[in-house]
């Protein structure tokens, strides 16, 4: 299902020394350091598997995810997701993936989280009667009854969460990429999300 | 919208700015009766004609101009993400509403501008007329999407398109020949001001019986088509940022 290949990410780096005369110097001369994020990394997952991917900070891990749902183009290497390589055919790909990332809310801000679904529902042109049956689902999965009807802006981090989770499979994706899902939640949270 | 009274505020706020625009033109002609042959509707015609596109593209475009917040706080990644086409949802993120002033001034400019110039009416200056508002429109568009374009490579805003759109609009005023040859120049090859402005402008107030000049804006496509291909660029080479 995802073939990962001999996959190279790097990026150039813009650093400084602290202090007025360092900022000054760096714009006439600046130096970069190449960091290299992903190296000849490979790996191939199969039709439902589950797998997670550890690293301490700075490892690639968020790279790796980026490459796979197509916003980031690697320097070498191929990539296949389900046949198809991520970053061609941007649209096509997107609508067979879910993705949340931990620290980036997909909702909308201001609106309640249920309105929020209904615009991903067009965005993705859900049917409704799929729509009603999925959200329901879900609803009950993910114990969303209570705060469906507030707006995003007034979760806890641990709801907005399980939110954000919902909101990634509504247009029922075949792969679900998640991006430090736990970030910021307290044991019983964490527990719960990962017991999802 | 959210707000009933800065909405408000906002539209008198930007009438004003315009009206005063008009204003300055207004005083300047008290002084003389011609600049180089154009009369007073003829500028006032030129100024609404560029007014007009620049209110409607900034209407439509001005997802663009905030664009390098965009991409800062990583709401691009989640763009690239939706099934949907990118440019259609940056365009969706901000409908400046507040510009419905500057766009009333326009109408009433371009209502005086009518009223002053002898056009001769008829479907060809129509069209000249309608090509020049909607071509203005494209290419104040396409030069919005070059400046967000910048953003792929250099992540923090750059001003220095501003000079070209905002000087633009501001020059544009008056007919382009005013300024000079070199001018004209560069307003034709580098940035194609003169396609919607100069050239069609000559036909629509009859100083030129060339037919051909009614037909310049449909060159702005050419240049639409150039920025769409440095986007396309430069979302290829769009680097995240952050996690």
């Amino acid at each position: 299902m995802i073939e990962f290949n001999d996959i190279c990410k790097t990026y150039r780096v813009a650093r400084r020394e602290s202090g007025l005369g360092n900022a000054v110097r760096s714009l006439f001369k600046r130096e970069y350091n190449t960091i290299h994020a992903i190296s000849h990394i490979s790996f191939s997952i199969d039709n439902g598997e589950m797998v997670g991917y550890i690293g301490p900070n700075g490892a690639g891990k968020s790279s790796t995810i980026k490459i796979l749902s197509g916003i980031l183009i690697p320097d070498s290497g191929t990539c296949l997701v389900n046949g198809q390589v991520p970053w061609k055919d941007r649209k096509e790909y997107v609508r067979q993936i879910g993705v949340v990332f931990g620290q980036r809310s997909q909702l909308w801000w201001d609106i309640p989280v249920v309105d929020s679904f209904e615009l991903l529902q067009s965005i993705y042109s859900i049917p409704a009667p799929r729509y009603r049956s999925k959200l329901d689902e879900l609803t009950q999965l993910l114990h969303l009854e209570e705060i469906l009807k507030t707006p995003t802006r007034q979760l806890s981090l641990g709801q907005r969460m399980r939110c954000e989770i919902a909101a990634s499979l509504l247009h029922e994706p075949k792969l679900l990429f998640l991006d430090e899902p736990t970030i910021g939640l307290d044991a019983v949270s964490k527990i719960a999300v990962r017991d999802f | 919208m959210e707000y009933k009274l800065s909405f408000l505020l906002m539209v008198i706020a930007r009438f004003m700015i315009a009206f005063c625009e008009l204003i300055s033109i207004q005083f300047l002609f008290s002084g003389f009766t011609q600049i180089k042959g154009y009369t007073y509707g003829d500028v006032l015609l030129c100024f609404s004609v560029v007014q007009m596109s620049f209110t409607f593209a900034e209407l439509f475009g001005n997802g663009f101009k905030t664009f390098s917040g965009m991409v800062r706080s990583g709401a691009f990644d989640r763009m690239m993400l939706r099934p949907c086409s990118l440019i259609l949802q940056i365009m969706g993120t901000n409908f400046a509403v507040g510009r419905i002033g500057p766009l009333l001034t326009a109408f009433v400019t371009l209502a005086l501008g009518i009223r002053h110039s002898q056009i001769a009416w008829n479907i060809m200056t129509v069209w000249t007329m309608a090509a020049m508002i909607t071509g203005g429109m494209l290419l104040f568009m396409g030069l919005f999407m070059l400046e967000a374009s910048f953003c792929f490579f250099s992540i923090q805003d750059t001003s220095l398109i501003n000079v070209l759109t905002y000087g633009a609009r501001s020059h544009g005023k008056y007919p382009i020949d005013i300024y000079g040859k070199g001018i004209l120049r560069f307003c034709t090859y580098v940035i194609p001001y003169t396609l919607i402005q100069y050239y069609p402008l000559q036909f629509l107030l009859g100083k030129t019986r060339d037919w051909h000049l009614a037909f310049y804006p449909l060159g702005i496509i050419v240049f639409l088509l150039i920025c769409y291909f440095v986007w396309r660029f430069g979302v290829k080479h769009y680097k995240s940022c952050g996690s």
